[in-house]
């Protein structure tokens, strides 16, 4: 039979994953689906796991700096509910699941679970998401798109945990959360886009723009982002074409009907289009209030 | 195996059991309580819906092991609250009630819904119950009880 830990401390946590090297259980959505059994029947774990979610140490957000600090014990509803988090994740955090997962599930375990159809994702590549990593030697911080490898696949050793998020506390301009289709069970009908622009005297000067579910991992492309810095806000709608003829080569969904992926290439480069032509109008309106 | 101490219907008990376990199992094998059903098996259909500390929970997904030191509440412990009175009425007076099935957990959707909101809009009744799947009434009956609910049960939530 498998064993269980339950550490009382974070430092406990890290001391039981250094020597004994358990899987980690958080919320336990994922986990708990994908090891189902027939009811009555404990889950089929096959190694010892340990258990974090009574880690209240783990359980905070936090601004500072011009920037986030999310526990790994911070459930998607607790964002949802938290002035301090950008209206775009919480966008994001609102279309999934329900409230009796959203109590339960962690960011850190959406990320983790590294599903290509995960939907706090694309949010999290485009505010620059860093993961603190935990173990008993030494704390790492790593960029999301090195942290996340492929499908379900992530940098993280044995002896390691993820300790919390730190996410840009940028104001942008206009954001965007986009996404089509509904729940984890229709991934492969899937598509979820998230972009920011910030301009300086109605001159671009930072664009971000991800795309889920289109590919292994999450697309965001820094030197196409940095292409279009110094546009004019006002030809934003214009390069529309441009930006879209960027993206499309990238868009590769997997999916085994062409149908489904020929809609869903569709749907991202409409929303490219989408997020260009308001952001255009939003920034420039803003402008006429302001001066 | 491990030792799982938590608060059940407001009662303290103690249980030595396999943490991975799933919550809805223990309650309905354990301890006896079949007012929380399995549907799906799988946090969709939120017929296992139990409160833990006061928040609405698909114990179909919840290891017994991220229990430890939780207040659960299940449709039998919440059935001796004054809120569960009204909402009952509710239910009843809206004709939101058929098979029955889902309704054990509807109840504590609505009950955790109306804790954090005392006045929800329809939106947020909806996205409430989002996780609770009714086979029998289309749900506009349903909503209809929430708001009624809200009303008569003014200053309880
Ligand atoms: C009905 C239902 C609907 C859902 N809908 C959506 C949806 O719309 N969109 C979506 O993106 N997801 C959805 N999910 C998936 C799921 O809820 C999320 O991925 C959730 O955020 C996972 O968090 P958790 O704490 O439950 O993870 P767990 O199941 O506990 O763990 C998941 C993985 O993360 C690892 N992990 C967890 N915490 C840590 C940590 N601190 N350090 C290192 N590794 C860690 C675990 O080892 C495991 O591999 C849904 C799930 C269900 C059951
Ligand atoms: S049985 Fe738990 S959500 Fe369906
Ligand atoms: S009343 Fe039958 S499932 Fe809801």
């Amino acid at each position: 039979m498998v064993k269980s830990y339950f550490p009382k401390t974070y430092r406990q946590a890290l001391e039981i994953l250094a020597k004994s090297n358990p899987a980690i259980i958080a919320g336990g959505t994922d986990l708990m689906v994908k090891k189902r059994r027939w009811s009555g029947l404990s889950p089929g774990f096959s190694e010892d796991m340990i258990f974090i979610s009574q880690l209240r140490e783990l359980d905070y957000i936090r601004r500072e700096n011009g920037k986030i600090y999310i526990g790994a014990n911070v459930t998607l509803e607790k964002l949802l509910h938290d002035k301090d988090i950008p209206e775009i994740l919480k966008k994001a955090v609102a279309s999934m699941a329900s409230p009796g997962v959203r109590h339960t599930a962690t960011l850190a375990g959406n990320i983790a679970n590294a599903s290509p159809a995960g939907d706090t994702l694309p949010v999290l590549y485009i505010l620059n998401a860093r993961i603190v990593i935990g173990s008993l030697e030494r704390e790492n911080v790593i960029q999301i798109e090195d942290f996340i490898l492929g499908p379900g696949s992530i940098d993280l050793r044995r002896s390691e945990i993820i300790k919390e998020i730190i996410i840009d506390d940028t104001d942008f301009d206009f954001m965007m959360y986009e996404k089509v289709g509904g729940r984890k069970s229709d991934a492969i009908s899937k598509v979820s886009f998230a972009a920011a622009v910030s301009s300086v005297f109605d001159m671009v000067t930072d664009m971000r723009i991800a795309i889920g579910a289109v590919a292994p991992t999450v697309v965001r492309i820094r030197e196409f982002e940095l292409q279009l810095i110094d546009t004019p806000v006002n030809e934003m709608a214009q390069i529309s074409g441009l930006v879209k003829d960027l993206y499309k080569p990238l868009i590769k969904p997997i999916s085994d009907q062409r149908s489904t992926a020929d809609y869903r290439k569709m749907c991202v480069l409409n929303f490219i289009e989408e997020f260009l032509n308001k952001a255009g109008k939003r920034i420039g309106k803003e402008k006429d209030i302001d001066w | 195996m491990a030792e799982i101490k938590f608060v059940l219907n407001n009662e303290k008990v103690q249980i030595d059991r396999d943490p991975t376990m799933r919550l809805l199992d223990v309650l309905r094998d354990d301890f006896g309580l079949i007012g929380v059903k399995e549907g799906c098996g799988e946090g969709e259909c939120g017929a296992c819906s139990v409160l833990i500390d006061s928040e609405v929970a698909s114990s179909c997904i919840v290891p017994l092991g991220n229990v430890f030191d939780k207040k659960i509440v299940t449709i039998e412990g919440f059935k001796k609250t004054d809120r569960y009175k009204v909402l009952h009425e509710a239910y009843e007076e809206e004709g939101a009630v058929q098979c029955g099935f889902c309704i054990p957990g509807m109840l504590l959707a609505s009950e955790s819904l109306l804790n954090k909101n005392p006045h929800p809009s329809e939106d947020e009744i909806r996205d409430g119950l989002s996780g609770n799947l009714c086979r029998c009434t289309g749900y506009n009956m349903i909503v209809r009880a929430v708001q009624r609910a809200a009303e008569t049960g003014e200053g309880l939530w």
